[in-house]
Formats: structure tokens, C-alpha cells, sequence
């Protein structure tokens, strides 16, 4: 379906990437937002509570991130199409209720601009640490999708993509922003509603007494239904059956989990979107995501100017991780460069997935601000060595 | 004897048929769930029978109503109600229910959970709810302990009282819940004990047919965990003890009512005001701020 046009405010704007993230989730049909201000990201919701009267949406501040996230799952299972933005310490006061989201299967994003840790931090600079949060921050076996926005546009674009991949695969998207994004000022341009493709949630409408909120055998996704309309749902963390019904043993805790893992795992060529330039015949792949893709151009451009044959590819999805590509690649290239603000961790996704056929650099940084683009290049050189 | 329509089959002790044995609660219940995991004599079933029969009686249109339950031993109440019934995190099910009624305005959500659920890990959402007079009925199944996880001490334990970590007796001070939502903004506030079940039923028909934030309390017996650690007896025998000290006054100031070591227990409706709800002061608010510019979000257009 076609975005309704109500929440599309078409034209060139110059915003920053947390205003342009809340206007993405308007566009993609966001219609309801639970929240709790923090550092860097408090702009999405400021601007979404400025937007929402206008667009017939629903925004409400609650007293913390651990009731924004449950109060998101329950107003999904209400019908709308819900999101949370927080940062850091609030992400980390999420976790336990974004696993309820899994284990519910609730279609709906959740913004984190990233800022350094741990603990308080670095409140108004940059990081990239919670990579590794995104996808094991909750307790338990699942999987879910992350993206990575590079500039104000994708955090506008990649938004709507969020939410059409969360109610494609009804699982909680991660969109991990980091504060450089959120706060650098760039040209956005939001198309005519008409251009903006929406994933509609699919509905099931049929007979009530056949309705099963879950499905588990590996052959698709279970329809929805909100609470309201006589399906007498039950809906619960618990370990359950696809009637949603708790069954507390180790047959059904295997269908429900392989079923969390394998809905993402096993598609994770359609969720997968990668951006892949000068590959073919490279000696080294630099590998990144977010704001430092766009550092590591520049040292990119400085090595192919030494004649080094440097390819790139950056993670839009970091989760669920491009492994296959990643194996593919490994034995065609001397090494893998990953600079990160972070002490390393994707760069450890690249090296498994590697499996010692190429070598894996990590380019750490522990976060404040971006690399220099002489640390990557270094890095390179070195991997053609 | 009745069925369950409510005619008289017989006035003699006749068992009917089996087929025409059926639950009262017939309908209500997810009855191909039962056996259900709470232990008899146990006071979370009388308190779902109080909101059944509440339910019933406040005419509600069933399909409207959803209820959403903490973790807990009542926290496992949702699980066996054939309404939309959601089973959340512990501490979680106000603002779990917070997000249901905003996704759909149409529900009237009930939270039906624990006296540890609500008051100690949810004692800020509890207040926040109160607070903004969120359209909830909050009712709190106040069984003096942890039960689910064994019998420990929590925020309603009365000083004095046995729990499995406070194994000399309790010394922190509980809360009073009644004055707690009271205090925080509730417009409806009622205790009862789970003897008083037909004023459980009342009180919990007349808090549903009242939008904005109502609460009730209902002390209920733990018979496995917290009477038999304090060696107050039976099920049953913790129903006399309410009998004999459970003092109903409508009138109490909820400052004075707290709750001592098998003490007097005072009960009723202690507060039954009426004010906009979240929602109503919103789209009012908006409306008058924005003009015909206001869109009211009244369930989300998936067309
Ligand atoms: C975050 C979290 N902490 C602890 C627990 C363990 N836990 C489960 S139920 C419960 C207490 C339940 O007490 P109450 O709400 O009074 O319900 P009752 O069992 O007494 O009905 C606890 C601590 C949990 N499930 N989640
Ligand atoms: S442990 Fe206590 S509260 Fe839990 S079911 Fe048994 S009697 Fe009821
Ligand atoms: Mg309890």
C-alpha cells in the first residue's frame, strides 16, 4: 500500500537525522509513541509530539523506558503501529521488555541513537557500542533486525524500511542511529506520499474459533488481530503454543524458539540490505555501518589513490548479519578492515564468518567522535601486506 | 440449583445430567486450560469469580474489554479468561495496559495482578497511571507476599509478619494501597478481603462502568506461603479471620488504614470521584489549542 498522505510532508527539508527519523515514522503510518526523554535521541520524539495532533496520532511520555517499551507491545496488540526512541541507559532498561516484544511477536521499531558507554557516558557524543546490545541485549535465544542509517535521508528512508521489515516478519526492528547521525543537518528529501511503499500489517479476518496468533511450522507468519475484535486472544511471554496458550515444557520451548530464530535466520537474504562497491578483485573489503561508512570513504578514496584495491561494503542490516556474504568473500580477499567506535564488535561477526581464510582488522575507537580516516587507511594498507 | 441461564432446575440437591452441568462462568473461562496452577483454597480464583460476575454485571460488552496481567501466582489470572488477555512482564502490566487503551480507545482494559507486581516492581507505573487518570481498573490481589516465587517479603507485608526473606519477621514499613492511589490521583478506590465477594463483584462492575483510573484491593489468602509460614491456618481459616476483623467503613480517611500483623482490616469504598481521563483532557486540550487542525487519533487507519 501506498503511505497516506496525511503524515507525508513532501519536499526538500534540511533537518537532522533524529528529525528526519521522526518524520519517516510518521510517513511509514507511526501513529503511536511511547517514550522517556534522553540524550541524543530526544528529538524524535519532541518532533513526533509536535506532528502527532496533526496527523491523528498518539503520543504519550511515559515515567520510564522499561514502561515505553511494554506500552509499545500493548499498543500494538491494540492495532496501531507503534515505535520508542531512546538512547544508551535507556536502551538498556528496554531490553527486558523488547524480549517480551519478540517473544510476542509485536511488529515495531525502536529507535536507539547511540552515544558513548557504558553507563552515563558520553550523554551528547557519538558511539557505536551498543551493536552488540541490539542483538543479544535480552535474555534468551532470538533474533531480530538492526539497521544502520549513514545520513539524515536514510534515517528518513530506512525508518519507513523499518517498519515495512517489522511487519513483514512481525519482529521488533532496531534502528540503530548513533549521535552524529541524529544531529548533523542535511538536505532530506521526502518524496510524494504516492512514492512511499507501506508494508501493511496483514489482518486475519476469518472464522474465530480457527484463529491462531502464532504460527510455527517454518511455512509463514501468523496473521494479527487486535484486541477489540472478538478473537478472545491470549497473548503471553511465556514459552506457548500457536494458540498463544503457555505450555511450560521442552517440546513446545523448541518450536517457539527455533521458530523466533529461524523466521529472521533463514531469510536473512530477503531482510538483507548491504551496500557493496569495487568487491570484485579487491584485496581488502572495509566493512561498516552507520556514520563511520561514511569516514571510511574517505580513507577508501585515499588508498584506491595508492593503488591499493580496496572494496566496500557496508551494513545497512547489521542484524541479522550477512554471513553467507562474508564467507564468500573471505577466501577472494587478503583481509577484512572493520573500524568501529566501538572496542569491537561486528568486527567479531566478520572475523567468525571469515573463518581464518582472511585476516579481520578491527579500527577500534572508543567513542567521542569519529574515526580519522588515517587510522582506516593505516589498517589497510597493512591488509594488503 | 441453576443452569446457566439462570432458571431454577431444581429445588431439591438433584445433580443434572452431565451435559447440563455446566460452570456458571461458563463462556468466561478458558476452560481447556484447567487444571489451572493455583492451590486450593487459594484466594486468586475468588477474586476472578468477583470479576466475572463483575463483569457480567456491568453489562459491558465483552468483546471491549481486555485484561492484562503481571507475573505472579494472580499475575497467571489473564490466562484463563476468554476475553483478549494478555500476560506481560512483572511490574510491566500498567503500562502494557497504558499502551492497549491508547493503541485501541474503544477497550476498557483491566490490570488484575499481584500486590508485588503492582506495588513494588510497578509501584511507579501504578502511580503514574493513577496520576493521569489512565481509563484502567487496577485490581490488586493483595496476598501479603510473593507467592509465585516462594513466599518472600514485599511492599504490603505487615511488620511482624514471617516471609521466606524476613525469615525473623518483617521489619520494613508496607505500603497502604488505598491511600497510595488515592494520594496519586485514583477516582475510584475500594478494599475488600476475598470474603467479601459480592462486594468484590459490586465494586469491580461500578469501577468498570467509570472511565478514568479505579483501584481495588482485595486481600486474599496464600494458604501455601504466607499462612502456613505464619501458622495462621487454613484457607478457611483465614476466611473467619476476615470475617471477625475486616471493619467496613466507606468513610475511613485511607491515611488510617493500614494494615497490621492480623489486625483489624478495614474495608469499602473510599473514594468514587469523577475527572477527565488522560484521553479526554488530551483531545480536549488539543482541540481547544489547535483548532480544527486536531486529529484525533481514534484507533489507527489501516486502510
Ligand atoms: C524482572 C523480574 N524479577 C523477578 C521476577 C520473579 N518473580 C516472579 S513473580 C514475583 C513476585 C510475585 O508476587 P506478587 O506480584 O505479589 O504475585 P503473587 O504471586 O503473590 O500473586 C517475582 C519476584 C520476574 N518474573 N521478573
Ligand atoms: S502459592 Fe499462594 S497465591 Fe500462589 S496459588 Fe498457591 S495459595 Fe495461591
Ligand atoms: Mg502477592
Amino acid at each position: 500500500m501506498k503511505a497516506d498522505p496525511i503524515g507525508v510532508a513532501t519536499g526538500s527539508h534540511y533537518i537532522d537525522g533524529d528529525h528526519a527519523c521522526a518524520e519517516g515514522a510518521i510517513a511509514a503510518g507511526c501513529r503511536f509513541l511511547a517514550g522517556y526523554p534522553i540524550t541524543p535521541s530526544t528529538e524524535v520524539a519532541e518532533r513526533v509530539a509536535e506532528r502527532f495532533p496533526f496527523v491523528g496520532g498518539q503520543f504519550i511520555q511515559m515515567e520510564d523506558e522499561l514502561a515505553s517499551m511494554a506500552a509499545v507491545s500493548g499498543a500494538v496488540w491494540g492495532g496501531a503501529k507503534s515505535m520508542t526512541v531512546t538512547s544508551g541507559p535507556g536502551f538498556s532498561l528496554m531490553m527486558e521488555n523488547l524480549g517480551l516484544a519478540t517473544m510476542m511477536e509485536v511488529p515495531c521499531v525502536l529507535v536507539n541513537v547511540q552515544r558513548g558507554g557504558p553507563s552515563t557516558g558520553l550523554p551528547t557524543l557519538t558511539g557505536q557500542a551498543d551493536m552488540m546490545q541490539a542483538r543479544w541485549g535480552s535474555h534468551g535465544d532470538y533474533e531480530l533486525i538492526s539497521i544502520c542509517p549513514n545520513s539524515p535521508q536514510e534515517c528518513f528512508d530506512l525508518t519507513i524500511e523499518a517498519f515495512n521489515l517489522s511487519e513483514k516478519w512481525r519482529v521488533p526492528v532496531m534502528f540503530m542511529m548513533d549521535e552524529c547521525v541524529g544531529h548533523m543537518i542535511e538536505k532530506v528529501v521526502i518524496p510524494e506520499a504516492d512514492k512511499i511503499e507501506i508494508t501493511p500489517r496483514e489482518f486475519y479476518k476469518g472464522d474465530k474459533e480457527k484463529y491462531r496468533p502464532f504460527r510455527f511450522d517454518g511455512k509463514g507468519i501468523a496473521p494479527m488481530v487486535k484486541a477489540g475484535d472478538g478473537y478472545f486472544i491470549h497473548i503471553t511471554g511465556l514459552t506457548h503454543d500457536e494458540r498463544g496458550y503457555p505450555v511450560i515444557n521442552e517440546q513446545a520451548q523448541d518450536k517457539n524458539v527455533r521458530h523466533l530464530v529461524d523466521k529472521i535466520l533463514k531469510n536473512e537474504d530477503k531482510i538483507r540490505i548491504i551496500e557493496e562497491d569495487q568487491i570484485d578483485g579487491a584485496d581488502v573489503v572495509v566493512v561498516s555501518y552507520g556514520i563511520t561508512s561514511r569516514v571510511a570513504l574517505k580513507a577508501v578514496e585515499l588508498a584506491r589513490k595508492k593503488g591499493i584495491k580496496v572494496g566496500i561494503m557496508r551494513l545497512i542490516t547489521v542484524w541479522p548479519f550477512p554471513e553467507s556474504r562474508i564467507r564468500e568473500l573471505a577466501p577472494k580477499v587478503k583481509a577484512f578492515v572493520v573500524p568501529e567506535i566501538n572496542l569491537g564488535q561486528i568486527c567479531l561477526e566478520v572475523e567468525r564468518c571469515a573463518q581464518g581464510k582472511a585476516k579481520t582488522t578491527l579500527v577500534s575507537h572508543a567513542g567521542g567522535w569519529v574515526h580519522d580516516p588515517a587510522d582506516i587507511l593505516k589498517a589497510i594498507e597493512e591488509g594488503v601486506k | 440449583m441453576s443452569n446457566s441461564k439462570g432458571q431454577i432446575l431444581s429445588n431439591k440437591l438433584e445433580i443434572p445430567k452431565s451435559d447440563e452441568l455446566k460452570h456458571p462462568m461458563e463462556g468466561y473461562l478458558r476452560e481447556e486450560r484447567f487444571p489451572h496452577i493455583w492451590c486450593s483454597t487459594c484466594g486468586i480464583g475468588t477474586v476472578l469469580t468477583g470479576f466475572i460476575t463483575g463483569l457480567q454485571k456491568s453489562g459491558l460488552d465483552r468483546e471491549k474489554v481486555a485484561v492484562v496481567s503481571g507475573i505472579g501466582c494472580s499475575g497467571r489470572a489473564a490466562g484463563y479468561l476468554r476475553l483478549d488477555s494478555f500476560h506481560s512482564t512483572h511490574g510491566r502490566a500498567i503500562p502494557f495496559a497504558t499502551g492497549l487503551a491508547l493503541g485501541n480507545p474503544e477497550l476498557k482494559v483491566v490490570v488484575i495482578s499481584g500486590d508485588g507486581d503492582i506495588a513494588a516492581i510497578g509501584g511507579n507505573h501504578f502511580i503514574h497511571a493513577a496520576r493521569r487518570n489512565m481509563n484502567l481498573t487496577v485490581i490488586c490481589i493483595n496476598n501479603f507476599n510473593y507467592a509465585m516465587t516462594g513466599g518472600q517479603a514485599g511492599p504490603t507485608t505487615p511488620e511482624e509478619a514471617n516471609a521466606s526473606t524476613a525469615p525473623f519477621g518483617c521489619y520494613e514499613y508496607p505500603f497502604n494501597l488505598p491511600f497510595l492511589a488515592e494520594s496519586s490521583g485514583a477516582i475510584y478506590v475500594a478494599r475488600w478481603t476475598s470474603l467479601h465477594i459480592r462486594r468484590v463483584s459490586n465494586s469491580i462492575s461500578e469501577a468498570l462502568l467509570k472511565p478514568g483510573f479505579s483501584f481495588i484491593e482485595v486481600i486474599a489468602p496464600c494458604p501455601t506461603l504466607y499462612a502456613r509460614r505464619n501458622r495462621l491456618g487454613s484457607g478457611l481459616d483465614l476466611m473467619k479471620f476476615y470475617h471477625d476483623s475486616a471493619i467496613i467503613d466507606h468513610n475511613a480517611d485511607t491515611r488510617d488504614i493500614d494494615i497490621g500483623y492480623q489486625d483489624r482490616i478495614t474495608i469499602g469504598k473510599f473514594v468514587d470521584k469523577d475527572k477527565p481521563t488522560f484521553l479526554e483532557n488530551k483531545d480536549n486540550f488539543l482541540k481547544k489549542k489547535l483548532g480544527d487542525k486536531f486529529i484525533q487519533y481514534t484507533g489507527q487507519n489501516w486502510e
